[in-house]
């Protein structure tokens, strides 16, 4: 069954629904203003019962990464919000920018409060031109009321919201790539630890958070934590509450749908997607931005041991619900939940040599495994795809990939490793076609 | 060649550094602002002058200019116009839009037309795939693009103003 909800996207088609008036007409600040009234802890702690999962990829829990912050130490605090949206297949923070900016403020400032900073910056990648104004209305607004400033609802802790914008590099995404750029430095990833809460922005106390994630701040406070979680069907997970799922590629209706967590990806493909396009068969999805491992269309789901999973067993992993964990016991990753869809008219084999591509121009370069790895596997797969690739060299494709993982300063390596070793294992028979034939059989393109 | 910002774009930038508790952080701001105003990119007058503005060492900003795609270290064509190429556009057949912008422009990606009004460039994944495929001219987004729309596009781009 599916549960749509409109907590995030109510205004999303209301007329200028992303100005405050209209914000403010369906309860908007309301949570704010209680919420900085609360004690830090009271808000920490209904994070925690919300069990609220990052919207950036991890999927790590929120209110237990905001109660990693230090409560008496006297340097600065800072909440940075990450939308630098650059992991392929996802479109949900620039939607929220774009239409539902207040949301963002408004979490903000709880977080901020929560967490005892005075200062947030919001990193936009520098593309999403029209998400920035936005932002940057959205906040004169605000100041205007005095909602941000010296005295947020009267009240004597002062919090500054600002936009930063990022200049072209995927990798400012991961978390101390972004705390580099934001310093003015080269967004390469920095060694952990120390952690953000310990020593992040300008050295001191920072949590990194997805926009996603503080734009649904204002909807936990307004609920409560635990019925925000309870709304989840995986609230049994420690998975709650709603989130913005993306579907893109080969489906009818492309497009973001609010639904509370749990939704399959049959329903998101077939009811909210409208089917897969021209009316093909479904080959494969990408269940949450490329960096995730692709999923058949025909994988089981096989997990013993855990009695939560018998319902699924034996079923498709098309039945399975979409959460954190869901997909990581099967071997998977949610990601950031913006399915990418590819029917049997795409060709494998391009789709992982595009996605790539991507990888090789994305690296950093401070890592060598990372560096040099992607450039290899690029290489390969340029070969293979001219139909001039040998069996071995499909071979190094698996054994390159697999000593990037895990050897490098961040997820970046790991991210680019899993496509690799998810499509050449799970469509063995269509790379080994190109060494063979050149791939006469294979559709050859990647447009239904 | 001296590069300057008019008075108006000095105080603009006095208070983006304001925002900040170091003047290196106001960098990648300030290189924004400063391409802008010396016609979409960052000439080694602009490096010297962020530098020396910010207080920090010439090497430094050059960094920065190096290491972010966006900061141009040429100067582009009047427009530029960027095809995502990554996945969820590709299925969408962005190879086709791309194909059809450098026939009409006849340039190859990265190439700017003869007469400097547009550069072609490829971009990746531009948070448009629900709207794929897409492409960005200058600051603006065009999606769930045709052909036909692709060519009116291109066509304003080059012969009108
Ligand atoms: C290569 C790479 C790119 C990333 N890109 C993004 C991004 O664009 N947006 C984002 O929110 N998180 C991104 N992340 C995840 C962040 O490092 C971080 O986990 C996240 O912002 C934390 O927020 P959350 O806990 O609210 O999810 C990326 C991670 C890696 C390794
Ligand atoms: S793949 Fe083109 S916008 Fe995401």
């Amino acid at each position: 069954m599916i549960n749509r909800t409109s907590y995030l996207t109510r205004s999303f088609d209301v007329p200028e629904g992303y100005l405050l008036a209209a914000y403010e007409r369906s309860g908007g600040y309301r949570s704010a203003q209680r919420a900085l009234g609360m004690p830090r802890e009271i808000i920490v702690d209904q994070v925690k019962k919300a069990h609220l999962r990052g919207r950036g990829g991890a999927g790590f829990d929120c209110g237990v990464k905001w109660s990693f912050m230090p409560k008496d130490d006297a340097r600065p605090h800072y909440l940075v919000v990450n939308a630098d949206e650059g992991e392929p297949g996802t479109f949900k923070d620039r939607a929220i920018m774009e239409k539902n900016p207040h949301a963002v403020i408004e979490g903000a400032l709880i977080a901020a409060h929560a967490m005892g900073a005075h200062t947030v910056y919001i990193y936009v990648r520098d593309e999403l031109h029209m998400a920035k104004a936005r932002l940057e209305a959205a906040i004169a607004e605000a100041r205007a009321l005095g909602y941000v400033g010296e005295r947020p609802f009267g009240r004597p802790w002062a919090i500054q919201v600002f936009v930063h914008s990022g200049a072209g590099a995927y990798i400012c995404g991961e978390e101390t790539a972004l705390l580099n750029s934001l310093e003015g430095r080269r967004g390469e990833p920095r060694l952990k630890p120390p952690f953000p809460a310990q020593c992040g922005a300008f050295g001191d106390p920072t949590t990194v958070n997805n926009l996603e994630t503080i734009a649904i701040i204002p909807t936990v406070i307004e609920l409560g934590g635990d019925a925000f979680s309870r709304l989840s069907a995986l609230h049994d997970f420690n998975d709650g509450g709603v989130r913005l799922f993306g579907v893109s590629g080969h489906v009818q209706r492309p497009g973001l749908y609010e639904c509370a967590v749990g939704l399959t990806l049959r329903e998101l493909i077939y009811d909210l997607g409208g089917g897969v396009l021209g009316d093909r068969k479904l080959l494969a999805v990408i269940p949450g931005g490329s960096s995730c491992p692709v999923l058949r269309a025909d994988e089981m789901v096989h997990v013993l041991g855990d009695p939560r999973f018998a319902p699924y067993d034996g079923k498709s992993v098309l039945d399975l619900p979409l959460g954190v964990d869901t997909l990581r016991t099967i071997g998977g990753m949610l990601g950031t939940c913006c399915a990418i869809v590819l029917s049997d008219a795409a060709d494998p084999v391009l789709a992982l040599a595009t996605l790539m591509h991507f990888y090789r121009h994305e690296s950093c370069g401070q890592c060598t495994p990372c560096r040099e790895g992607c450039g290899w596997i690029e290489r390969i797969l340029d070969k293979l795809v001219a139909g001039r690739a040998s069996m071995e060299e499909l071979d190094r494709l698996t054994e390159i990939a697999s000593d990037i993982t895990g050897n490098t300063i961040c997820a970046f390596g790991d991210g680019a490793a899993q496509p690799v070793l998810s499509f050449v294992r799970k469509f063995r028979r269509e790379f080994e076609d190109y060494v063979l034939t050149g791939g006469r059989s294979q559709t050859r393109t990647l447009v239904a | 060649m001296e590069f300057a910002l008019s008075a108006e774009l000095e105080r603009e930038l006095d208070a983006i550094i304001a925002r900040y508790p170091n003047r290196m952080a106001a960098c990648i701001p300030a290189l924004h602002l400063c391409q802008r105003a010396n016609g979409d990119w960052v000439s080694p007058a602009v490096v010297d002058y962020v530098a020396k503005r910010l207080d920090l060492p010439a090497a430094h900003v050059e960094g920065l200019v190096t290491f972010y795609s966006l900061f141009n270290q040429e100067r582009p064509g009047e427009h530029q116009v960027w095809v995502c190429r990554t996945l969820s556009c590709a299925l969408r057949g962005a190879d086709t839009l791309l194909a059809h912008c450098e026939k009409k422009l006849g340039v190859k990606v990265g190439g700017t037309t003869g007469d400097r009004r547009v550069t072609l460039r490829t971009a990746e994944c531009l948070a448009s795939c629900g709207t794929a495929p897409m492409i960005q001219v200058d600051q603006e987004y065009h999606e769930n693009l045709t052909i036909a729309e692709l060519d009116r596009i291109l066509d304003r781009l080059l012969y009108e103003d």
